[in-house]
Parts: structure tokens; C-alpha cells; sequence
């Protein structure tokens, strides 16, 4: 009986939600009294390593194979399902993020667990029946969903636990897997970095904008309010569909649903389809000028206003705000 | 080149969702069924890579034969053939192991799902199937093209994304940017009538874990407005009150 997370790297650094997936991993194995492992795949920074142990894991097992320092989703979700054999993990955990969303379903098969995907609350456990919430129909609801398997494995959603500090020592193992050629036929050619500002997924407050802005020509301010914020960009579908911003920015039921703290919508009227993918922030801001805009009905802070006014004073008030 | 395209019948984005028998089941009634807008996607893309006898694609769905007018929807698309695997979608894993066993007899150079369905949210199937089939797959594409016998394929990555070259066979989840979904004309609505549907049974598998229920999230609102001339109100509601900066 033993957990594996897996923590996901970018560039020979962790991601944010790989950090969570450790937290939460770590909140089983209190609960349980089982230990848990921490697994790196790729080259990752020593201290990067190390400062795993600032999450209260005190076990990671470094897989540092020159022919792994690539993601390629089929071989690391073998390397992923070796490591949990080789420690006997029976609860497997990992991020649901766009490298998540692949490897699940292939660790899952290949230890036949059951997997919850898209967890947003840490499991009721029942004895071998653990229950885990997700969120459903792109967030008009919740289902609770029961695992029945010895094995089980949860790709949890960024950002919905936040990654809790409880300092431990570390001790850090290498591990040669057996990777086997046909896992890697998968060649990365390039990776094209599209901003260097934190990604929508991850970010903690997101600055929205939709037609209201009128073109992609106005979104200058809406980029100096996120910078001031250190937050995302993000749009609703008409905007991207009209090619004013990029597709990976489209919030909403058919694009990225997202969970920040604070989600600041501004120009979006609140389509029942752009509201399915940001239900779950936190805490939600509305600028709009139609004071009918179905936006205020889900929204904690509104103002009524045109957009071109109100966000060059928020602006002014932000910065004033971090200056103190 | 034979393409397999995995569609999903899923509630119309615009449905209210709603949920019956104690918060059990989804509410079906008055509600209109589509093709998985992800999934719709991954016909239009396979549709402009089998263009001028390039290639054959045949739809495969797991459901009842209530679905049989999305399915010839996507023979409108145009798609030479579909199949139904007539069962329930139970689960993710049930669902990859129906398509997963008719690919077996198939073999298809390329199989694409949606990214996600946006009923369940699940991104399962497309990483089950190719689990069973023992061949790559690339979760979240964004851009498709094939080249004698490689894929390659844009995948999205935080913050960016990944040039990635796979060969065929590969299993690919696609998203925005793959393609723009298309609209039947008359022509393909009238020759998707005669096009052939075929009905399999399915087969059993073993249910790892199950939805036990549903709950509709908590109502929000109460909206405190804050007057556009004086903003900093609302600074200071987000720092103290909300406290989100």
C-alpha cells in the first residue's frame, strides 16, 4: 500500500498544479497512513528536486533517461505504471492538465484502476470505496463519482487545492525504467512557447474580455490590467472565433474551463456556454455596460459601465493598490 | 488511408441540465441531442484529409438507436459509413472497449476523438483505445496534418505548444484549430440516407467505477455593484472582503 504522484515539469521546472497533485497526494496519505512517493520524469533541476520535501513528501524517484527528457505520452505512461508497480502503489495521482489528460486514461488501463478524472475534492473513503466529486456537463454540475477498484488513480484539476507547505527532508532515488522503442515513436520537434506571462490554467486570476472591446486592437489595456494583477488573459468564444485572440484563450464550454480565485469578465454579456467554463472560479468580477447582461446573475462584483472607462480606472486603482 | 472518426451524442450546449430518479440520472426530457462539438471537429478534419478519394472515414458511436439522427447527421458531414455499437455508454472504459474491439478488425490508420465530450468532461476514451490497441496518442491537438504514414500534429501545452511528429496508427484528440466544423448541404443530407449504418452488439466489460449521483452547483449571485466612479471600492472588496489579491 503505498502513493505515487506524478509531478509534471516544464523546462526543468514543476508546474504549479504538479505541486498541488503533491499536496493532495499527501492529504490522502495522511488519511490513509500510507506513504507517498513522488515520482519526476525528464531533467529537472536538483533543487527543484529537492524542494519537493517543502510539501511533506520526503521520498522522489528521479527518472532522468536522455530519451525521456521529451514528453512522449505512451512511454511515460508506462514508465509511470512501472514505478507504481515497482513500489506497489495502489492509489496513483497526477494532474488533469493538458499532458494529464493523456497519460490517465493510458496508467489507468495499464493497472486496470479505476480513474476519477477531473477531481475537484479529495476522496470520501469508505474502505476500499473511495467517492470523489468532478465537475460535469462543463460545470453545470457536480458528479460524485465511486471507485470500486484495489487500484485507483485521480487526475486532479488545477487549481481547485491549493498546495499546502509542511517541510520535510528529502531523500531522492534514481530509477532506470524499461522503456521499450515502440513507447517511443513519438518524436517532440519543437515547442513554441506562445507567452511568457503564467497559463490560463494555472493562473490564479484570469482577465477575460469579449465583444464588448470592439477589436483586437483594444486589448492593449486588457493586457496592462493582467499584467498589474500577474494574471491570465483569457476571452470568451465570438473573440476567438473572430480571430481577435487566440484559440488557447477561449474560455467556455467548448473551450478551457478554468477555476482562478478572481475571474474579472469584462465586455462578455455571460452566454450560458462561456458561464459552463468558469463556474467555478471563485470569485467572480462583471464590467459590463447593460446592466441586463445575464452576466451580473453569476457574477459577486459587478460594475456597470462602458469598458473603455471603467478598466483604465481600475487600472489607475490597481496600481495604486500594489504600490502600497 | 481509413479514418475512424468516435463521436459522442451529447445534450445541446444551450440545455439545462437537469437530473431525475433522486439526482441519479440526467434529465433527458425536452432536451436536443448533438454531435460533441470536439468531436464534430474531428469529422471536419477528416473529412478535408479524405477529400478527392484520398481516404475513407467511418463513424463509430456507442448508444441507442436514439441516436441514430445524430450518426446520420455525421453522414451528412460526410462520412461513407457509420457504425453503432448498441449498448448504453456506460463509462469512459466501456465505451473505448466497443470501439477499441471493432478497430481490432479494422485496421484504421488513424482514429480521432474530441478532445473531451462536454457531457461528462471526460478525456478518457481516446487514451483507453490506444491503450488497448497498444499505439500513441496525443491528447489535446490542435493542429493535424498527415504525411504518407506520419501525423504531424500541434499539441497544446500551458502556456504553448508542441510540434509533434507520430506515425500511423495514432489515436488523436482534437480541439479548436484542427479544423472548422462544417455544415451538411442538401446533397449530403439526401446520400446520407442510403449510407450504410451498421449495428453491432456489444460487448461485455466490467464497470471499474460508476457516477453514483449529481448535484447542480450552488446558486450564485447577490451581486454587490460597485459604481464606475469610484473603482477603488472594488479593489478594496477584493482585498478585504473576498480577499482574492
Amino acid at each position: 500500500m503505498a502513493i505515487l504522484v506524478y509531478i509534471e515539469n516544464i523546462a526543468g521546472a514543476f508546474k504549479k498544479s504538479g505541486y498541488e497533485a503533491v499536496s493532495y497526494a499527501k492529504a490522502i496519505g495522511d488519511a490513509t497512513g500510507q506513504p507517498v512517493t513522488a515520482l519526476s520524469i525528464g531533467k529537472v533541476d536538483t533543487g527543484c528536486l529537492e524542494g519537493i520535501g517543502r510539501y511533506g513528501v520526503s521520498k522522489v524517484i528521479e527518472v532522468n533517461t536522455e530519451q525521456l527528457h521529451q514528453f512522449v505520452n505512451q512511454a511515460y505512461a508506462a514508465v509511470i505504471a512501472e514505478v507504481a508497480n515497482s513500489i506497489q502503489a495502489t492509489t496513483i495521482v497526477l494532474s488533469n492538465s493538458f499532458s494529464g489528460k493523456g497519460l490517465a486514461p493510458r496508467i489507468a488501463a495499464k493497472l486496470d484502476a479505476a480513474l476519477a478524472d477531473g477531481a475537484i475534492t479529495l476522496p470520501i473513503i469508505k474502505g476500499d470505496v473511495w467517492e470523489i466529486k468532478k465537475s460535469a456537463f462543463s460545470g453545470k454540475a457536480i458528479a460524485t463519482q465511486e471507485l470500486t477498484t484495489p487500484i485507483k488513480a485521480i487526475a486532479l484539476t488545477p487549481n481547485t487545492i491549493e498546495a499546502v507547505e509542511a517541510q520535510t527532508t528529502i531523500e531522492i532515488k534514481a530509477f532506470q525504467p524499461q522503456v521499450s522503442a515502440t513507447d517511443l515513436s513519438t518524436v517532440v520537434k519543437d515547442i513554441v512557447q506562445t507567452t511568457d506571462k503564467i497559463p490560463l490554467p494555472e493562473a490564479n486570476i484570469v482577465v477575460s474580455a469579449g465583444r464588448g472591446l470592439k477589436g483586437p486592437e483594444n486589448w492593449k489595456m486588457i493586457e496592462e490590467l493582467a499584467d498589474i494583477l500577474g494574471a491570465a488573459t483569457a476571452c470568451s468564444k465570438p473573440v476567438s472565433d473572430a480571430g481577435w485572440r487566440p484559440h488557447e484563450e477561449h474560455v467556455g464550454q467548448t473551450g478551457l474551463a478554468v477555476s482562478p480565485n478572481l475571474y474579472i469578465a469584462i465586455g462578455i454579456s455571460g452566454a450560458i456556454q462561456h458561464l459552463a467554463g468558469i463556474s467555478s472560479s471563485k470569485t467572480i468580477v462583471v464590467i459590463n455596460s447593460d446592466p441586463e447582461a445575464p452576466f451580473f446573475k453569476v457574477a459577486d462584483y459587478g460594475i456597470v459601465g462602458d469598458a473603455f472607462d471603467v478598466v483604465p480606472k481600475l487600472i489607475d486603482a490597481f496600481k495604486v493598490y500594489k504600490n502600497h | 488511408m481509413k479514418i475512424l472518426v468516435c463521436l459522442s451524442n451529447v445534450p445541446d450546449t444551450t440545455s439545462k441540465i437537469t437530473f431525475t430518479d433522486n439526482n441519479t440520472a440526467f434529465n433527458t426530457a425536452g432536451v436536443q441531442y448533438i454531435i460533441n462539438p470536439y468531436d464534430e471537429i474531428a469529422l471536419a478534419r477528416a473529412v478535408e484529409l479524405a477529400g478527392n478519394g484520398q481516404g475513407t472515414i467511418t463513424v463509430i458511436h456507442v448508444g441507442e438507436a436514439t441516436a441514430d439522427p445524430t450518426i446520420r447527421k455525421a453522414l451528412a458531414i460526410g462520412a461513407d459509413q457509420a457504425v453503432r455499437i448498441d449498448a448504453s455508454p456506460r463509462d469512459a472504459w466501456f465505451v473505448a472497449h466497443q470501439i477499441a474491439s471493432y478497430a481490432k478488425t479494422q485496421n484504421f490508420d488513424l482514429i480521432l476523438t474530441g478532445r473531451e465530450s462536454i457531457d461528462y468532461n471526460g478525456s478518457l476514451v481516446q487514451g483507453y483505445i490506444a491503450e488497448l490497441l497498444g499505439i500513441p496518442s496525443i491528447s489535446i491537438a490542435k493542429k493535424l496534418d498527415i504525411n504518407d504514414s506520419q501525423a504531424t500534429v500541434e499539441r497544446e501545452i500551458e502556456g504553448g505548444k508542441e510540434v509533434i511528429q507520430v506515425p500511423l496508427p495514432v489515436v488523436i484528440g482534437t480541439a479548436e484549430g484542427v479544423a472548422e466544423p462544417k455544415i451538411p448541404n442538401m446533397r449530403g443530407i439526401m446520400s446520407a440516407r442510403t449510407k450504410p449504418l451498421e449495428v453491432i452488439q456489444a460487448m461485455d466489460v466490467p464497470a471499474l467505477s460508476h457516477i453514483t449521483h449529481f448535484d447542480t452547483p450552488p446558486p450564485r449571485g447577490n451581486v454587490k455593484l460597485v459604481d464606475k466612479d469610484h473603482v477603488t471600492q472594488l479593489v478594496e472588496l477584493l482585498h478585504s472582503e473576498a480577499k482574492v489579491i
